[in-house]
C-alpha cells in the first residue's frame, strides 16, 4: 500500500520535469555532418561536372536505386548523359559516395525528403545537381588524373611528370 | 415529460459523449506527460481536436464481423456496455436541480446497471469464437463479479451514514462532513473495486494485451470497439462521478457554482484514474482475485461492522 502511494507520487512528479521530446519541424534536431541524407552529384572547383560516370556507383548500390548512362563531350570528358536516383529505393547506406573515384557524388545533411507521389521521389540529373563542390572544395579530378582532355594533354597534370617515351631505351 | 427535463436528458448525454471522446485526447495528454513526453499536441490548441480526427478515423474503419462469431451476439455486446453505463449516469445529482432520475434506491440501481456490464464483456468474448477473446471474456466476468461484492458492501456504511439510497439525499446527508473522512476505509475499497469495475489499470486483465492481444474485444473493429472504448471512459467517468457525490460531496462547495465544483471534482478522480495507469503495473490474475477476496471484502465488512457499531452507540 505504502509502495503504491510512493509509486503515485514519484511519477506524479514527473508533471514538473522537463519534456525529452524534439518538438520537429519547430525544432530542428542536431544533424551530424557525416549524416547519409539526400544524394547529390557535385561540380568541380572549375564548375564543371565531377562525375565520370565511370558506373561504380550504379554497381556497388546494394538496392540499385542508381542508373545512368555514359557519354564523353568532344574533348574527351566523359559525363553521365542521365543520371537518375530513385530514392523511393534508396537505403541512404552510402556506398555511391565510397565507392566514387571522383567525389561526385556525396550525401548531404538533408532528410526531408517527403512527398505525395513515389514518382516525385526518381530524381533525375538537374534535381541531383547542385552548384558547388560539396564536402571536397579544392578536387578536381581532371587536374589529378593522367587521362588528356581538352587543354590538358599527357604529363600536364598535378604533379605529374610527362610521360615515358616507351621507344627510348634508357632508363 | 416536461421540455426541461428533455433538455437535461439531452445535455447530459451529449456532454457525457464528448467527455467521452476528449478523455481519450486528455489520458493520452497526460500519460505523455508523466513519461516526459507531450502527447498529441498537433490538432488544434493542445491537440484537442485529436478526439475528432480519432472519431472519424474510427467510424471509417472497416467494420468487420468474423465468419465464425455469433452475429446478433457480436453486435449486441458492445452496445450493451455503453447502454448500462449511461444508464447509471440517470441517478447522479450533478447539481441542485440537475439530476435525471431521483430514484429512491439510487445507489442500487447503478450496482445493478454495473453488474449488467460484465454481460458485455461475457458476451462479447463467448460470440468472437476467438481463444483470447473467451479468456478474456472469462477474466472479465470473474474479476468483475469478485469485485461487485465488496463494492457495494463498501457502499452500506455511505447509506447508513445518509440513511438513505437516493443519491441526493446522500450528497444532502453531507452538509457537515464529507463522507472521505467517516468512511476513509470505505472510500479506498470503492474506489479500488470501480477501478476494477471499469477495467482500467492496474486491474486490466480482461483486455491485458501482453498476455491476451486485446482480451474480450480482440475481434471488434470499427465503431464496435469504439464502443467498447467509449464505454471504458464512460465508466471512468461514472465512478468518478459516484466517488464525488458519495464521499466528497457531490456538488457541494464554496464560491463556485455546484455544477463547476461537481465537474472539478470529478475531474480530479478521472486524473486519478490516469495517474494509476501511468504508475502501476498488473497484477498476476490468481493475485487480483485473492486481493479481492483476502483483503477487500474483510476490509469492506470490518468498515461496515465498525459504521453500524459508531451508528448504534450513537443512537443509544
Amino acid at each position: 500500500m505504502v509502495s503504491i502511494l510512493k509509486t503515485l507520487f514519484y511519477v506524479f512528479l514527473h508533471t514538473f520535469r522537463k519534456r525529452v521530446t524534439v518538438l520537429y519541424p519547430e525544432v530542428k534536431p542536431r544533424i551530424p555532418p557525416r549524416w547519409r541524407g539526400r544524394i547529390i552529384l557535385s561540380l568541380d572547383p572549375n564548375g564543371e561536372e565531377r562525375c565520370v560516370a565511370c558506373y561504380l556507383c550504379a554497381a556497388v548500390c546494394p538496392v540499385d536505386c542508381i542508373s545512368l548512362q555514359a557519354a564523353e563531350d568532344g574533348h574527351g570528358r566523359r559525363y553521365p548523359q542521365f543520371f537518375r536516383i530513385n530514392f523511393s529505393r534508396c537505403i541512404f547506406c552510402g556506398f555511391c559516395e565510397e565507392a566514387c573515384p571522383t567525389y561526385a557524388i556525396q550525401l548531404t545533411t538533408d532528410f526531408e525528403m517527403g512527398e505525395y507521389r513515389r514518382e516525385h521521389l526518381v530524381y533525375e540529373k538537374e534535381h541531383l545537381m547542385i552548384s558547388g563542390t560539396g564536402k571536397y572544395p579544392g578536387y578536381n579530378f581532371y587536374r589529378v588524373a593522367g587521362v588528356a582532355i581538352g587543354g590538358k594533354d599527357k604529363g600536364e597534370a598535378e604533379n605529374e611528370m610527362p610521360p615515358d617515351d616507351v621507344k627510348r631505351l634508357m632508363p | 415529460m416536461t421540455t426541461g427535463f428533455l433538455l437535461t436528458v439531452i445535455g447530459v448525454l451529449i456532454v457525457l459523449i464528448i467527455t467521452a471522446a476528449g478523455l481519450t485526447w486528455l489520458e493520452r495528454r497526460l500519460l505523455a506527460l508523466w513519461q516526459d513526453r507531450y502527447g498529441p499536441n498537433r490538432v488544434g490548441p493542445f491537440g484537442i481536436f485529436q478526439a475528432a480526427a480519432d472519431l472519424i478515423k474510427i467510424i471509417t474503419k472497416e467494420d468487420w464481423i468474423p465468419p465464425t462469431a455469433e452475429k446478433a451476439i457480436f453486435v449486441i455486446a458492445p452496445a450493451a456496455i455503453v447502454a448500462t453505463v449511461l444508464m447509471s449516469f440517470a441517478v447522479i445529482p450533478f447539481a441542485p436541480d440537475i439530476v435525471i432520475a431521483d430514484l429512491n434506491i439510487g445507489l442500487l440501481f447503478f450496482l445493478g446497471m454495473s453488474s449488467l456490464g460484465a454481460y458485455s464483456l461475457a458476451l462479447g468474448g463467448w460470440s468472437s469464437n476467438n481463444k483470447y477473446a473467451l479468456l478474456g471474456g472469462l477474466r472479465g466476468v470473474a474479476q468483475m463479479l469478485s469485485y461487485e461484492v465488496f463494492m457495494g458492501l463498501s457502499l452500506m456504511g455511505v447509506v447508513m451514514l445518509a440513511g438513505s439510497f437516493d443519491l441526493v439525499k446522500i450528497v444532502e446527508a453531507q452538509r457537515d462532513i464529507w463522507f472521505c473522512f467517516p468512511q476513509a476505509i470505505g472510500l479506498i475499497v470503492f474506489f479500488t473495486a470501480g477501478v476494477a469495475e471499469t477495467r482500467r489499470l492496474p486491474f486490466d486483465l480482461p483486455e491485458a494485451e501482453a498476455e491476451l492481444i486485446a482480451g474480450y474485444h480482440t475481434e471488434y473493429s470499427g465503431m464496435k470497439f469504439g464502443l467498447f472504448s467509449m464505454g471504458e471512459y464512460l465508466g471512468m467517468t461514472l465512478i468518478s462521478a459516484l466517488t464525488t457525490t458519495l464521499f466528497f460531496g457531490g456538488w457541494m462547495g464554496p464560491f463556485l457554482p455546484p455544477l463547476l465544483w461537481f465537474i472539478l471534482k470529478a475531474f480530479f478522480f478521472i486524473c486519478l484514474f490516469i495517474l494509476l495507469r501511468a504508475s502501476l503495473p498488473r497484477p498476476r490474475f490468481d493475485q487480483l482475485i485473492s486481493f479481492a477476496w483476502k483483503i477487500m471484502l474483510p476490509l469492506s465488512l470490518l468498515n461496515l461492522l465498525v459504521t453500524g457499531g459508531i451508528l448504534l452507540l450513537r443512537s443509544s
